[in-house]
């Protein structure tokens, strides 16, 4: 401001320490907050998790009592979760045991693009069986009384009681791709018959579990001893 | 009558009725709109919404006289932004079914302009008691407005109530209130009813007034 | 107060075409349609159509009595708006989603703007829209047409009880030794499964168990008998029929085995029903010539697009709706040059519209003493006590 202009009206200027003194007060009265209530709440947040995941992999592997988490490498060959840094490119999926503590079966997840937005669901592989034996749905958006019927068509869910999921010969994919036909004309195990009307969300389950599968379980079936020993 | 009690039950149904953020100042309109498909989630909303209003006016009423102007928005954010996060650690810690219904909308409290707006127009004018009645009142007006869409589209859109059904398992789903657009429609039929409320009212006090001047 | 004077906006001369009397006709031009549709589908048809008109009319009452919307039940717009939606909804429709469609309708589409007139999207579609949306399984259950027995039965769908879920009609067709893609229309036929009926049978409706509305020969028919009297303008329909042909025979031309041929995209579904009778309603259209070409080519073009290349197998809905929301917009560009204002000085500048917006100095009411008549269309308002 030039000295020559009009002289304005006093006006209270607050010191700049005033205001540094106020934020830094408030922000050390907001950490303390933050961090307390992160540390009161870190055991039952974590627990919950533990909790959601567990139950998603029980529904898809029905005998399962306990899980632990896997990953499948690129290289080939599988790693528990936690022991050494995970390499980029992995899969994680989780293996699941029954009472016995016998692998029961393992769980992975798929998504594929839906009608609304991506539908990303959970799948049980049984290596007894060498068949995909239970789906859940971890998140979607289907339009409600068509496509959320992936969730409680009996006929639909009865696709994925066994649904052949074999290797070919050199365990490179899967010997017959798992896809989604129109409804009524299931004929093979690997196919999954859609729900009428509701064809596109069908499809996109078939190629979630697809993509999926032929990932992840050329990788993993070669290392099935390794994860049978639980620890 | 007591002026104290008589005054701060006046703070409180300012927020609940005739300053009611959801119908009459139609504030929030984001969650509003976004999480009232269920009366569960409607309701959770509301009083994470409520509680975080009411500690941050808290804060910022006792806060207000060490404040400066210059620096008083970034102040409030802080604030504000401390008890969503606190809010949303509790939300996970009570249930992670929850947490993923009511998704970004629990961050986005921080940017609920109904909390913003009271921390500037009147916690920060006065102490912090009156501050987080009227706080309180704000929330309970904002948790009261949620929930009467909540319930609507609940009832409508999947035939329960708080998750209990209500017609048994022949019901007709409306699909389109779980949609947003049935959220903009019963949005749409409150905000109807209560205009149409207020203007019954004034209408007849304008009546009384006229009868009261022949005399 | 001295002698007043009244001051009225234009027109100031009246012509003998009243709004009544073009309902009216539009009226007399839907009941063969209904007829048909009802000789098709027997006593459910009928249902439907007596129920959602019902709901229409009785909307249009509440609302016309409560004083908050212009227009009087004599104006047969109600019983249009109920007559087209019931034909644009499948026969086997329950009919209380039917009564929430005609309740819809005529609230959301027509009352929230003030009546007649005043309505910005086509009231009929926006009912439809709104149970399209709401009930999305039931809208797209149709039955097929020209069944035995269908003058003694009701669709068992039809006459589910309110709020509850609707029979299943694919059990009753199988009673009936029909399987459940007999009730499928042939654009969801065509769309789903891949295959096409013959442009004859969709433009008789005549042969049997298709699920079809009214025979679009017919509805052609009825309305030329519109355009003739001048009731509707026949370039609106003109503009989409030939829109949609010419946009799905370029398709057609350039992959005949991935799309279908035009005269299956100009006669299945609603295209025909929507280009003459919804598209041609007069508030929700543009008054301008040019506008109406404009406005059926949008139509026509938006139908085939959705109908190719959506997840719904119809699309003339929707396509009027936007068109109907873009129609102010057309008839602010394609306003004609008035009288004595050449084309040509206007070159190079921006056009003026053909409006002449009011001088504000010009009338100054306090000072010619003038009392504006009270707005007609509340005379029905509840007199105060």
């Amino acid at each position: 401001m030039s000295a020559d202009a009009p002289p304005t009206p006093a006006v209270q200027t607050t010191p700049t320490v005033a205001m540094i003194r106020t934020l830094g007060l408030v922000s050390a009265i907001c950490g303390l907050i933050i961090v307390g209530a992160y540390q009161s709440t870190f055991d039952a947040v974590a627990a919950n998790k533990r909790i959601a995941t567990e139950r998603a992999v029980f529904k898809v592997i029905p005998a399962a009592k306990s899980i632990a988490e896997f990953v499948a490498l690129p290289t080939g060959g599988v790693q528990k979760v936690g022991a050494g840094d995970t390499a980029a490119g992995a899969v994680k999926f989780f293996a699941a045991y029954d009472e016995k503590g016998q692998l029961a079966g393992i769980a992975a997840e798929g998504a594929a693009r839906g009608y609304a937005d991506t539908v990303r669901i959970m799948f049980g592989y049984s290596p007894d069986c060498q068949c995909i034996v239970g789906l859940g749905v971890v998140s979607m958006r289907e339009t409600p009384g068509i496509g959320d019927k992936i969730l409680t068509d009996k006929e639909f869910l009865a696709n994925f009681v066994k649904l052949d999921a074999r290797l070919n010969a050199d365990l490179s994919a899967l010997a017959h791709e798992v896809k989604t036909v129109k409804h009524g004309t299931k004929t093979n195990p690997w196919q999954i018959d859609a729900i009428a009307g509701a064809t596109i969300t069908s499809r996109a389950v078939g190629k979630a579990i697809n993509d999926a599968a032929q990932v992840l379980l050329p990788k993993v079936v070669p290392q099935l001893e390794t994860l049978k020993a639980k620890s | 009558m007591t002026p104290t009690t008589t005054r701060g039950w006046d703070e409180f149904m300012e927020g609940i009725w005739r300053q009611n953020p959801v119908f009459v100042m139609v504030l929030g309109m984001c969650p509003t709109l976004a999480v009232t498909v269920s009366a569960e989630n409607a309701l959770s909303m509301g009083i994470s919404t409520a509680l975080v209003l009411i500690a941050s006016c808290g804060l910022v009423s006792m806060m207000r006289d060490i404040t400066p102007k210059e620096v008083r928005i970034a102040v409030y954010i802080v604030i504000i932004a401390t008890f969503v996060t606190v809010v949303d650690y509790a939300i996970q810690a009570i249930s992670l079914a929850l947490y993923d219904a009511l998704g970004a909308f629990i961050q986005l409290i921080v940017v609920n302009c109904i909390i913003l707006g009271r921390a500037e127009a009147h916690a920060a004018k006065n102490p912090p008691l009156p501050a987080m009645i009227n706080a309180a009142g704000m929330g309970a007006g904002f948790t009261i407005g949620l929930l009467a869409l909540g319930v609507v589209r609940e009832i409508l859109g999947a035939g329960t109530l708080f998750g209990v059904s209500l017609f048994g398992a022949g019901f007709q789903p409306w699909v389109i209130m779980v949609l947003p657009p049935g959220g903009f429609f019963v949005l749409g039929s409150w905000l109807l009813l209560f205009a149409a409320v207020e203007r019954r009212k004034q209408r007849k006090l304008a009546e009384q007034g006229e009868v009261g001047q022949n005399v | 107060m001295t002698a007043s004077i009244e001051i009225r906006s234009a027109p100031h001369v009246s012509g003998p075409r009243t709004v009544e009397k073009i309902m009216r006709h539009v009226v007399w031009s839907l009941l063969p349609i209904c007829a048909f549709y009802v000789f098709q589908y027997g006593l459910s048809a009928l249902a439907s159509i007596v129920v959602v008109t019902a709901a229409c009319l009785l909307t249009e009452r509440f609302f016309v009595r409560t004083g908050t919307q212009a227009g009087s039940l004599s104006d047969f717009s109600a019983v249009i708006t109920g007559l087209l939606l019931a034909l644009t909804l499948p026969p086997g429709f329950p009919l209380w989603m039917g009564a929430v469609a005609g309740i819809t309708a005529i609230a959301l589409g027509k009352a929230l703007f003030g009546g007649i007139g005043f309505n910005v999207f086509n009231p009929a579609l926006v009912g439809r829209a709104f149970v399209q949306a709401a009930f999305p399984t039931a809208i797209a259950t149709y039955t097929p047409s020209l069944l035995a027995g269908r003058f003694g039965e009701f669709i068992p769908s039809s006459l589910a009880w309110p709020f509850m879920l609707p029979a299943d009609t694919a059990a009753w067709l199988q009673s009936k030794h029909l399987d459940a893609l007999a009730g499928a229309t042939p654009l969801a036929k065509w769309k789903f499964d891949g295959v096409l009926a013959g442009a004859g049978e969709l433009l008789t409706s005549l042969s049997g168990h298709m699920a079809v509305g009214p025979s679009p020969l017919l509805i052609l028919a009825c309305g030329a008998y519109l355009a003739a009297r001048r009731y509707l303008d026949w370039r609106i329909p003109a503009a989409i029929l030939g829109s949609a042909g010419v946009t799905a025979w370029i398709l057609f031309g350039l992959d005949p085995l991935r799309y279908p041929n035009p005269f299956f995209m100009l006669f299945s579904g609603g295209l025909v029903l929507g280009a003459v009778y919804m598209a041609t309603d007069m508030a929700t259209s543009p008054v301008t010539p040019k506008g109406m070409w404009v406005y059926g080519a949008l139509i026509g073009l938006l139908t085939v697009v959705i109908r190719y290349y959506s997840g719904l197998p119809e699309g003339v809905m929707y396509a009027i709706l936007i068109a109907n929301a873009a129609s102010p917009l057309i008839e602010k560009i394609t306003q004609p040059t008035p009288f004595g204002k050449s084309a040509m000085t206007g070159m190079g500048k921006r056009r003026k519209g053909a409006t002449y917006p009011l001088n504000p100095g010009y009338i100054s009411r306090e000072d010619a003493g003038a009392v504006t008549p009270k707005k007609r269309f509340l005379r029905n308002k509840p007199k105060k006590s």
